[in-house]
C-alpha cells in the first residue's frame, strides 16, 4: 500500500514538474534565442521557434549552421595583388595602389555586412564575429583585404568546429603572421609579439604565464615565415633549434608544441568559456557554471558546438533578457532584419557602425572591441538612436490598412502590397512599412509589437490603444530596445 | 620622555606633510570652476618645424627641402623660434602667457595613430591597454560640482577621447543642433532596472543634463570683441567655428570642467609645408581667438588651454617633402595664470640620422600639473606612478 502511494505521489509530483523543457519557448524565447545568436530576430522565424521546446529550439538553430558564406565575396579576393612596401614604385603607382586598397576594403566590409542580414544561419556569422574579436587582426596593419578575406574564411570555417584546429590554424594565418610580428619573429631577434599575445589574449589570460614562458615560446616560434606570395612557409635556417624551457617543461619545442601545450591547459578552456558567455549570455557568469561548461568543453577536446548546445540550455540564458548591451552591428543590422529591410548603401552602413566603434576587420586595437557599456556613451547613444529615428520616421505613413474588422490582421492583404511595392520600386524596399510588417507578421496591438521588439518592458510605457503599427517608432526609440 | 619627544615631532612631521598637498587646494579653490581647454592636432603635428631651432645646422642638414628659412622664423630667443603661420601667438608670448613644452613623449614610444593616442588618452603605459579616459578616471574619483551641465564637450570630433569611459561629456558641433539631437534623449523615469538599461538611462540622463544647461537664454550679450578694430584677424574655418561655439556656451552660463577642440590634418607624409602652415595659422589664430573671447568675458584668468598629439615627426625628411611618424614633439600651455617661457629642452639634432627624438617632459608630467596645480585635486592615483609637475603656472 505504501509504495503505491509512493509511486503515485511520484508520479503526481512528476506531473506538476514546470513543463517549460516541453512547452514552447514562445514569442519572447524565441525572440531572445534568435537576437543573442544572431543579429535581430525576423518575426517569421520567431514564429518559428516559439512552438519549439528548449532543446528542440537550439538543436534546430545549430543543425542549420553552415560553414561558408552565402554571398559570393568581391571578385579581387582570389586574384593575385602586390605586395605592401613593393619597391620601385612611382609615387602615382602607390597613390593608385592604396587607393585600390582602400575601395577593395570597403566592398570587404559591405559584403560581410551583406552576409550578416541575409545569412540563413546567423549563428555562423555571430560565431565568426567573436572569433574575429577574439583572434584579432586588423586591416589597417596587415594592409592586405585579401589576407584579411582570408582570415575570414579560416574563422567561418571553424566558427562551430574545433578551438584546438582553430589555434593552429590561426597561427600560421599569413594576415595574422603579418599582425602580430610573428613573421619578424628570428633566431637571435627574437620578436614577442605573438607569444605574448597568443598566451595573454587568445588561450590563457593575464596571470597564468610567466615572462620567461613567453620570451622562450618566442624562440619556439622562430622560422615560421611568409613567402613572396604570403603563403606559410618554414624556414629553418631562422629557427632556434636550442631546448626552451616553458612551463617548467624543457625541449626543442616549436610553435605547434608550445599551441598544445596551452590546449592541454584547462585555464584555456575556461579563458574561452568565461568569453563565449560574456558575449552571448550576460556580463556577470557564475562560477557554477562556467566550471561545468568549461570541463565540458575541455573534455570535448574543445569542440565548440557541444559548449555552445550546453550553453544555450542553461537556465540562466534564458533569464538574461536584457542584461546585454546590442553591439553596433546587432543594433543595425538587427533592426534591418527585425523589419525586411534592404540598406541602399552598404557604405553608408559600413561606416555608420565605423562611427558607432565597430569598424569590421579593423578591431582599434589586439584586444579587440570590449563591447557591453562601452559602446554607449552620449556621441554613440544620440548616433543610435538618430539611426533608429530616421527609419521609424522616414518609414512610410501608417494608415492602420490591414487591421480587418475583428481586429484581427489581414495578412494576405499586407503581402500582396508589398509585393506590388516590390514590384514597383524595382526590388528594394528601403522604407520601414509598419502597416505590412504588422499585417504580414500579425502584430496587432502595442503589446504584440513589444513581444517581437524588445526583451525588457519599455522604460516608457506606451499610451494605451496603440495599434501595433503605431508603436514601432516609440518602442524603437525607447531605451530598452538598446538592449537584448 | 624621550618616547614623547619624538612622538611629538613624528606629529609634527605628520601635520606638516599632511598640510603640503593642502597647499594646492589652497593655490585652487575654485577647482573645477576653471577651464581647461584641450587642443588635439590629430595626426601628429611636426614639432621640429613649428618649434624650430633655427640656428642648428642639423636642422637644414636633416631637411634640406621643408626646413623653414632661418629669417622666416619668429623668434622666441637666440636658439629657437615659431613657425611663421603663427604670428598671432606673439603677443600671448610677449605677455609670458605661453608656455613652449619641448620634448613631450613618453617611453617606448608607439608609433602608431590609434595606439600612441589611446595612450595619451588613457594615459597609459606603453604597454598597459586601459579603457577609460584619464579625464574620466578623475571625474569619477573626484567628480564635478552638481549644476554643471556635463563634466565636459568635445568640438569638432566623434571620439570623447580622454573623456569617453564614464564621463558626462557631449559631442558639440554646434547648441542648436545638439538641442535637437537631444530631444531623442527623453526625460526618464526612475525607476529599478537591470544593469544594462540602467546605463542606456543614466547616458540618456547625461544628455538631456547638458542639452537643458545649453538651452539657457543668452545672458546680456556683450558686444563682440572681434569687430573691435584691435580685434586679431578674424579668423575662418571650423577650428575658429567650435572656438566661437565654446566661447559663446560659456558665455551662456554654461558650467563644465573641460573642453576639446579637434584640429585634423597633421599626418604630412607628402607636401608639409602648405598643409602644416595652413593648419598651424588656423591654430594660432583660434587661440588668439579664443584669448580674445575669454578676456572679454573676465575668464581668461580661469582658462588654462594644453594641445597634444598622437606623436611628433621624424626629424629627417622623407622623400615626399614630408615627415613620417615620430616621437617627441612640442605643445602649448597659455593662459591667464601660466608662466610664459621655454620648458622642457630643446631638440639634440646632432648625430641624427634616421632615428627619432627622444622625451624630455612625459605627457603624464602635464596631466599631473593640469590636475594638482590648476584644478588643485589628487593627481596621485590617477596615473599609476608618480610625475613631477612643471612650475607652469602661477597661483
Amino acid at each position: 500500500m505504501r509504495s503505491h502511494a509512493q509511486t503515485a505521489i511520484r508520479l503526481i509530483l512528476l506531473c506538476l514538474l514546470p513543463l517549460t523543457a516541453w512547452a514552447g519557448i514562445g514569442e519572447e524565447g524565441a525572440r531572445h534565442l534568435l537576437s543573442r545568436t544572431g543579429f535581430g530576430a525576423n518575426p517569421a522565424q520567431i514564429a518559428l521557434y516559439a512552438p519549439l521546446g528548449r532543446e528542440q529550439a537550439v538543436d534546430r538553430l545549430l543543425d542549420h549552421a553552415v560553414y561558408n558564406a552565402l554571398s559570393a565575396p568581391p571578385t579581387w579576393v582570389n586574384e593575385p595583388f602586390d605586395r605592401p612596401g613593393k619597391p620601385n614604385l612611382t609615387e602615382d603607382e602607390k597613390k593608385a595602389l592604396q587607393k585600390e586598397r582602400n575601395e577593395h576594403a570597403q566592398e570587404l566590409r559591405g559584403w560581410w555586412l551583406e552576409e550578416m542580414r541575409i545569412t540563413p544561419s546567423p549563428l555562423t556569422e555571430k560565431m565568426t564575429l567573436f572569433w574575429h574579436n577574439h583572434f584579432v587582426s586588423g586591416l589597417d596593419k596587415v594592409g592586405v583585404p585579401q589576407l584579411m578575406y582570408q582570415q575570414n574564411v579560416l574563422l567561418r570555417h571553424q566558427a562551430l568546429g574545433n578551438f584546438g584546429q582553430l589555434l593552429h590554424a590561426i597561427a600560421r594565418d599569413p594576415a595574422m603572421m603579418r599582425y602580430l610580428d610573428t613573421v619578424n619573429n628570428r633566431k637571435g631577434q627574437p620578436n614577442e609579439n605573438f607569444a605574448r599575445e597568443v598566451m595573454e589574449l587568445f588561450t590563457l589570460g593575464e596571470g597564468h604565464y610567466s615572462e620567461q614562458d613567453i620570451r622562450e615560446a618566442a624562440r619556439a616560434f622562430t622560422g615560421w615565415s611568409l613567402d613572396k606570395d604570403f603563403h606559410f612557409v618554414y624556414r629553418p635556417n631562422q629557427h632556434d633549434n636550442g631546448d626552451k624551457t616553458i612551463f617548467g617543461q624543457q625541449g626543442n619545442f616549436d610553435g605547434d608544441d608550445v599551441l598544445d601545450m596551452l590546449l592541454r591547459k584547462p585555464q584555456t578552456a575556461r579563458f574561452v568559456t568565461i568569453k563565449l558567455w560574456k558575449y552571448l549570455v550576460s556580463p556577470t557568469p557564475n562560477e557554477a557554471d562556467i566550471q561545468r561548461l568549461s570541463t565540458l568543453f575541455y573534455r570535448d577536446n574543445y569542440e565548440i558546438r557541444p559548449l555552445l548546445r550546453a550553453m544555450l540550455l542553461t537556465p540562466a540564458f534564458w533569464q538574461s533578457q536584457g542584461q546585454l548591451i546590442k553591439s553596433p552591428l546587432e543594433l543595425t543590422v538587427g533592426t534591418l532584419v527585425t523589419f525586411d529591410l534592404t540598406p541602399p548603401d552598404w557604405r553608408a552602413l559600413a561606416g555608420l557602425n565605423r562611427q558607432l566603434g565597430q569598424d569590421v576587420f579593423n578591431p582599434p586595437n589586439v584586444k579587440g572591441w570590449p563591447g557591453g557599456e562601452v559602446w554607449i556613451n552620449s556621441a554613440t547613444l544620440l548616433t543610435r538612436k538618430q539611426f533608429l529615428d530616421r527609419l521609424s520616421h522616414d518609414a512610410a505613413p501608417i494608415r492602420n490598412n490591414f487591421i480587418k474588422a475583428d481586429g484581427q490582421m489581414d495578412e494576405a492583404g499586407g503581402r500582396q502590397a508589398r509585393i506590388q511595392r516590390l514590384i514597383q520600386a524595382g526590388l528594394r524596399p528601403i522604407k520601414l512599412q509598419p502597416d505590412e510588417w504588422t499585417a504580414i507578421y500579425h502584430v496587432r496591438n502595442a503589446a504584440d509589437s513589444a513581444r517581437l521588439l524588445l526583451a525588457v518592458p519599455p522604460a516608457q510605457p506606451l499610451p494605451e490603444g496603440m495599434s501595433g503599427a503605431q508603436a514601432i517608432a516609440p518602442l524603437l526609440l525607447d531605451p530598452a530596445y538598446q538592449v537584448h | 620622555m624621550f618616547q614623547r619627544r619624538e612622538f611629538l615631532k613624528a606629529m609634527g612631521a605628520g601635520l606638516l606633510v599632511s598640510v603640503l598637498p593642502n597647499l594646492s587646494y589652497a593655490l585652487a579653490p575654485a577647482g573645477y570652476q576653471r577651464l581647461l581647454v584641450l587642443i588635439e592636432l590629430k595626426g601628429g603635428n611636426d614639432g621640429l618645424n613649428t618649434v624650430i631651432p633655427y640656428t642648428s645646422d642639423d636642422y637644414t642638414r636633416l631637411r634640406p627641402a621643408i626646413g623653414i628659412p632661418r629669417p622666416q622664423v619668429l623668434q622666441l630667443n637666440e636658439q629657437v623660434g615659431l613657425h611663421p603661420a603663427m604670428s598671432s601667438l606673439m603677443p600671448l608670448w610677449q605677455n609670458h602667457q605661453l608656455a613652449v613644452l619641448q620634448g613631450v613623449g613618453y617611453p617606448e614610444p608607439n608609433l602608431s595613430h590609434f595606439r600612441s593616442i589611446e595612450i595619451w588618452e588613457t594615459a597609459s603605459a606603453s604597454n598597459q591597454y586601459l579603457g577609460e579616459g584619464w579625464l574620466s578616471r578623475l571625474f569619477r574619483s573626484q567628480p564635478v560640482p552638481a549644476g554643471f551641465a556635463a563634466d565636459g564637450v568635445v568640438l569638432s570630433s566623434q571620439n570623447l577621447g580622454p573623456l569617453d569611459g564614464g564621463a558626462r561629456a557631449v559631442v558639440l558641433s554646434n547648441p542648436q543642433d545638439f538641442a535637437r539631437q537631444a530631444k531623442l534623449a527623453a526625460d526618464q523615469q526612475a525607476g529599478a532596472h537591470s544593469g544594462a538599461l540602467s546605463h542606456i538611462l543614466k547616458v540618456e540622463g547625461d544628455i538631456r543634463t547638458a542639452a537643458t544647461a545649453l538651452q539657457q537664454p543668452a545672458m546680456k550679450p556683450a558686444a563682440n570683441p572681434a569687430d573691435a578694430p584691435t580685434a586679431p584677424p578674424k579668423a575662418a574655418g571650423g577650428f575658429a567655428q567650435a572656438i566661437n561655439t565654446l566661447a559663446d556656451i560659456l558665455q551662456n552660463g554654461t558650467r563644465i570642467a573641460v573642453a576639446r577642440i579637434t584640429l585634423t590634418g597633421f599626418d604630412t607624409h607628402g607636401n608639409q609645408q602648405p598643409t602644416q602652415a595652413r593648419l598651424l595659422g588656423e591654430l594660432a589664430d583660434g587661440l588668439a581667438l579664443l584669448q580674445n573671447r575669454l578676456q572679454a568675458q573676465g575668464r581668461w584668468d580661469d582658462t588654462l588651454v594644453l594641445s597634444y598629439a598622437e606623436f611628433g615627426r621624424r626629424p629627417r625628411e622623407n622623400g615626399n617633402r614630408g615627415t613620417d611618424h615620430g616621437t617627441a614633439n612640442s605643445h602649448f600651455m597659455l593662459g591667464g595664470r601660466v608662466k610664459g617661457g621655454l620648458y622642457g629642452q630643446t631638440p639634440v639634432l646632432a648625430g641624427v640620422t634616421d632615428g627619432n627624438l627622444p622625451h624630455a617632459i612625459d605627457f603624464r608630467q602635464l596631466y599631473a600639473t593640469v590636475v594638482q596645480d590648476w584644478w588643485g585635486k589628487d593627481a596621485r592615483s590617477l596615473f599609476g606612478g608618480h610625475f613631477e609637475r612643471l612650475p607652469l603656472l602661477r597661483a
